[in-house]
């Protein structure tokens, strides 16, 4: 089953991380996975980590090219939150052999393990930023991740000019990188 | 101090800041310098992780934002524990006017309805009528009064057993049954006594609320069949103002009355029983209303409360109509049969009262 123009587009914000779009998502579906964590022995907060980290698994699903959602979000989302959700149960030795939940469910285990290890990654990228200290760690930041432009980095920071501040990020950059390559190829 | 501009270069080629020129001399570079082509790559990848790593962080926090909106907004419930507004109050909020609208529509036809009842109820139990039956306290108080005839004679009424009303009641079968009003008999039994003081034992074989009449049965050796019964149960209606006369037990002793028949109807036109003129006491209720030819006409059984001398009968052809439901619950009641003819027409009244009041009872009804 294709998923129908409503949720192509729901899909295409969610993408571009648009709030709104986000929000549809969110309103739809979040009851039904709170309904089945508290079911089966998990709390509010549990619910809720569950729930937004399959929104990121299909959130990471959507930015690939070739993204085609072969059935419904929802579907999609009570897969990934049932899988994840019983190897927490797993990981906490609270799993009793089984596990409640009546909704359609479809094969996730590829996209899963994507994006495990991209949370691996992602783990590793911020362990690498916060090891680098300050100032680099927030010159990085405000260049990558708030997309900063080096005259205005240059002034928040206090260099005299944007070539020095861009200097100073380089530097920064290449021990970052540094920290970033000696973690993540150990991890493969 | 190369490395930061091959960085540099690297990072402008990435991002397509390079001019043609620079470009194909960078491609060329790339081409014949293995290192430097390495060192793209790896930065491509890197720049790659930097960003998708500052996507997650962003989808995270809109993630976040989006739970603590919908949570504000009432749309997500997490048990109160996070949410500014109860569960409750939310709940009120989404339905307060369906509620509204439901409480006063239902308030509406609560009025109506009961409205409808009170115009239409004849019940007994409506603040201007009396039931004629005494309570316990009376009876008690008779007792008391009279606390050497009790001791004389023992009593019928079970020991431990509580008396709870009393009332009248009248022979319709020499075999032993007699009418009285469904009202007296609140307990598990009764017993009757006769105008000359004697008890008999007796059970209750019928009752019916609606018609507010019953039926008992005496069940005593000492009790010896009337041979025959002085007056006839009418079956039709009878005429406004005719005369009637009644005898009850209002004190311990049998009392006579006498009145007239005011309506054709009871209480708010109910169809089932007579308006009668007559004084009318706690203790008349089951006691027979009588024409001036000695035919059963009624049952007294109420009367109303702020109107003096008004009191209700409940009709003759009612008694019938419980005497066949009789017939028709047990084979043992087949033989039961109603006395068809009166023998007291045209007969002086004192004559008449002297012939009835054998078949008039005291009925005390009392719980175990």
């Amino acid at each position: 089953m294709k998923g129908d123009t409503n949720e192509q587009a729901l899909l295409k914000g969610l993408a571009h991380n648009d709030s709104k779009a986000v929000e549809i998502i969110y309103k739809d579906n979040f009851n039904m996975i709170q309904a089945f964590i508290l079911n089966n022995n998990g709390s509010y907060d549990e619910a809720r980590d569950i729930f937004q980290e399959a929104m990121i698994a299909l959130y990471e699903k959507s930015q690939s090219d070739s993204f085609v959602l072969t059935c419904q979000i929802k579907t999609y989302l009570y897969s990934i939150c049932r899988r994840l959700w019983l190897k927490r149960l797993q990981q906490m030795g609270r799993f009793t052999g089984s596990i409640d939940g009546f909704e359609e469910t479809v094969a996730v285990e590829e996209d899963w393990e994507n994006h495990e290890k991209r949370n691996a990654e992602f783990a590793i990228m911020d362990r690498a930023l916060n090891s680098l200290g300050e100032p680099c760690k927030s010159l990085l930041q405000g260049y990558y991740l708030k997309k900063m432009d080096m005259n205005a980095l240059a002034a928040e920071f206090g260099y005299t000019n944007a070539n020095n501040a861009k200097n100073q990020k380089y530097k920064c950059l290449m021990r970052l990188k540094k920290l970033f390559f000696s973690q993540y190829n150990i991890g493969e | 101090m190369d490395d930061i501009l091959l960085l540099d270069a690297i990072e402008r080629y990435l991002s397509g800041e390079m001019s043609a020129e620079e470009r194909s001399y960078f491609e060329n570079l790339r081409k014949t310098t293995p290192e430097i082509d390495q060192m793209v790559v790896e930065h491509n990848m890197f720049l790659h992780q930097i960003a998708d790593y500052a996507a997650n962080i962003q989808i995270k926090q809109t993630l976040h934002e989006v739970h603590q909106h919908l949570l504000e907004r009432g749309d997500l419930n997490e048990g109160g524990a996070l949410s500014p507004k109860g569960k409750v109050i939310q709940f009120w909020n989404k339905y307060k006017r369906v509620t509204a609208i439901a409480a006063s529509v239902g308030g509406v036809i609560a009025l109506f309805i009961s409205g409808l009842a009170m115009y239409f109820s004849t019940s007994v139990n409506d603040p201007k009528l009396e039931q004629l039956g005494k309570d316990l306290e009376v009876v008690k108080k008779n007792q008391q009064a009279q606390v050497n005839i009790i001791n004389e004679v023992t009593s019928k009424i079970p020991t431990n057993a509580r008396l709870l009303s009393g009332g009248s009641g009248f022979l319709v079968d020499p075999k032993g049954y007699i009418v009285t009003n469904a009202h007296i008999l609140k307990g598990t039994g009764a017993i009757v006594v006769n105008s000359k003081g004697a008890e008999f034992k007796s059970s209750i074989v019928l009752i019916d609320h609606d018609k507010d009449l019953a039926i008992l049965k005496i069940n005593d050796e000492e009790y010896e069949s009337v041979k025959s019964i002085p007056y006839s149960i009418q079956k039709s209606n009878s005429s406004l103002g005719e005369e009637i006369f009644t005898l009850g037990y209002p004190r311990n002793e049998i009392v006579y009355g006498m009145g007239y028949l005011s309506a054709k109807t009871g209480f708010n036109g109910d169809s089932l029983s007579y308006q009668i003129q007559i004084s009318a006491n706690p203790g008349n209720s089951g006691a027979p209303v009588f024409n001036k030819n000695g035919e059963v006409i009624g049952v007294l059984s109420t009367r109303q409360a702020q109107a003096d001398g008004v009191a209700f009968a409940v009709k003759s052809k009612n008694i019938h109509s419980i005497i066949e439901d009789l017939k028709k619950s047990d084979t043992a009641f087949r033989k039961v049969k109603l006395p068809s003819k009166s023998s007291l027409k045209g007969v002086e009244r004192k004559t008449q009262i002297t012939k009835v009041e054998d078949c008039v009872f005291f009925v005390k009804a009392y719980t175990k």
